[in-house]
């Protein structure tokens, strides 16, 4: 292979600006094990669920951190409590499903019990039977608990943490993540189901493909199949200070044909001999008084809190190892919708999720990327678009997300493992 | 009375299992042009997880309230839409009418949903059961809804294709 056909490798010449990530840290094991230790279970707060998911008390969810089982529980004072699924005598899943009620966990192996605080309160046979067998004299279940989590809420959104050194979940998220979901989070909300996903593929890739506005209209083709590009929409790509997170927002401006042909002129995705039959696919409502009609908030590590015109919804991100991830989304409405909007939140879920007609392409992304990069030890990416430095955008024709992304991953991770 | 069947109900009994079997025949031969004159104008078509359905939650990965939003979905396939390469194959479960009512059978079929994809490799993609209202009152049966309550809530990539 000749030098100019490699313009993915490493000994390529630098340009100046631009973020090269090697391929391997989507594929190596030794990547995947350290972001569990330095992500995951490290100086970060991960999305475990939202508080209307477990309204009552005793309610239980049971769900990951990373590849970690945990439970999300509601303890009878109303307090939230994270603990990981595993029981301190010898490892046994404690909570079996994946949702439910109880006054205490148990564990069914050998019943040891806790309660909703994960705190240790029985042990059977902790004195023996008969006089015989029995725990040892200074066996003490306070030192026995289920391992419990740092657990934080912002505006009903439910975040973790293993560290006891990382930041408040809020100062963690940083004021322009925070202000968004209590923007969205405005008041109480109905759930009103779940999706998953399986992908074949690594979270890292989602990551990206969540923090990247320059693939939007070029991937997913159904607005402009349909006519129903809205290019004169404006957008920004904003990030936090720490540029861990990403926001992409846009405003529904306008609607002009004209406008639009002439930005387009005649690339591939513009083309309106297709009608919808039935356009009350798109009926929905302005929601907020800011006009802003598509927010893709992405939260490191694990999480993207959206509106899409009227579909709300979380995605978590759950890892089952290097090349493989589920995506779980929880859809919700407010308390307050009335049947008319309800019935349009239900509708517009055929935009979103794995059978979004908008959206359903990442899933491909993802893993026609993974496919692409088996066994490759040493090329890169190359990530520049809108200039290759992790900067805000007011328009949505960059990459900056990105590459905040990765000087973060450089950072708690680092690319500097050698080749398994 | 689990007594004979009356000739009638064997009819009905026929109809349900035959316009499910074209509905599969349709969808795992890629004549999906042709799957949405298997409804009604005013139909019903959704695919639900197991998961959501069992809660009394309403959030379909699939819904659609007319034919109009089926024959949209098939252009969005052919047109828009980008996805890995791959055919299903149906097998389906026998038809079980519930109920009847003037010219409306509510029936119940199990189904399976195999996906082949580009690699060769055959895998089972979606499992579930359809509860469908099916007229019988035309030239040829057609479904006033037609719902796939589906327990594989792990939906393997992406689902564009109809269930
Ligand atoms: S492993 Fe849980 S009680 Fe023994
Ligand atoms: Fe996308």
């Amino acid at each position: 292979m000749s030098i100019r056909q490699q313009t993915d490798a490493f000994d390529q010449a630098p340009s100046t600006a631009g973020c090269r990530v090697p391929y391997r840290v989507f594929t190596d094991r030794q990547y995947y094990d350290r972001e569990q230790e330095n992500i995951f279970k490290g100086n970060c707060w991960s999305f475990v669920g939202l508080e209307a998911e477990v309204p009552q008390a005793g309610d239980f969810k049971s769900t990951f951190v990373g590849e970690t089982p945990v439970i999300l529980t509601r303890d009878s004072d109303g307090s939230l409590h994270v603990v990981v699924n595993r029981c301190a005598h010898r490892g046994a899943l404690v909570c079996r499903e994946m949702r439910g009620n109880r006054a205490s966990l148990e564990c069914v192996y050998h019943q040891w019990a806790y309660d909703l605080k994960g705190d240790l309160i029985g042990v059977p046979f902790r004195r023996g039977l008969k006089g015989q067998g029995g725990m040892p004299g200074d066996f003490d279940m306070s030192q026995h608990n289920l391992r419990q989590l740092r657990t934080e809420t912002v505006g009903g959104l439910v975040f973790a943490s293993f560290s006891e050194t990382v930041e408040s979940c809020r100062d963690f998220l940083g004021p322009i993540v925070v202000e968004q979901i209590e923007r969205i989070m405005c008041k109480p909300i109905t759930v009103l189901g779940d999706q998953r996903q399986r992908i074949r593929g690594n979270w890292k890739l989602y990551a990206e493909n969540t923090r990247d506005p320059y693939h939007a209209s070029l991937l997913h083709l159904f607005h402009n199949t349909f006519g129903l590009y809205r290019s004169t929409q404006t957008g920004e790509a904003l990030m936090d200070a720490n540029k861990r997170h990403s926001l992409l927002y846009s405003i529904a401006a306008s609607n002009d044909d004209a406008a639009d042909k002439q930005a387009y002129g005649d690339s591939r995705t513009f083309d309106t001999e297709f009608k919808l039959q039935d356009m009350s696919l798109l009926k929905g409502r302005q929601e907020f008084a800011d006009n802003v009609t598509l927010v893709i908030l992405a939260v490191y590590p694990n999480l993207v809190l959206q509106q899409i015109q009227n579909t709300l919804a979380v995605r978590q991100t759950v890892t089952y190892g290097p090349d493989e991830f589920e995506l779980v989304w929880t859809h919700f409405g407010y308390q307050d919708d009335d049947a008319e909007m309800q019935a349009i939140r239900l509708k517009q879920a055929n935009l979103i999720g794995p059978a979004g007609l908008i959206s359903m392409e990442d899933g491909e992304a993802v893993e026609i990327v993974q496919d692409a990069i088996v066994g490759e030890a040493s090329a890169t990416s190359y990530i520049a678009m809108g200039g290759g430095r992790a900067e805000d955008a007011d328009h949505l024709v960059t990459e900056g997300a990105i590459i905040g992304f990765w000087d973060n991953y450089r950072e708690m991770v680092g690319f500097d493992l050698e080749p398994a | 009375m689990m007594g004979l069947p009356t000739l009638e109900q064997m009819q009905l009994q026929h109809a349900a299992a035959q316009v499910n079997a074209l509905h599969a025949e349709l969808i795992d031969d890629d004549r999906l042009e042709e799957w949405p004159d298997l409804f009604e104008e005013n139909c019903r078509y959704s695919v639900i997880s197991a998961e959501n359905h069992n809660r009394s939650l309403n959030l379909a990965a699939v819904f659609c309230d007319s034919r109009g939003m089926l024959v949209d979905r098939i252009v969005s396939l052919r047109r828009a839409n980008i996805f890995p390469a791959h055919s299903y194959r149906h097998i389906l479960g026998p038809t079980r009418v519930k109920s009847t009512s003037g010219q409306i059978v509510t029936a119940q079929t199990n189904y399976v949903v195999l996906m082949t994809r580009n690699d060769g490799q055959t895998s089972i993609y979606n499992s579930g059961k359809y509860v469908d209202e099916i007229d019988v009152s035309g030239a040829a049966p057609r479904f006033l809804s037609k719902t796939a309550i589906f327990d594989t809530h792990l939906i393997d990539t992406m689902m564009v294709r109809p269930i």
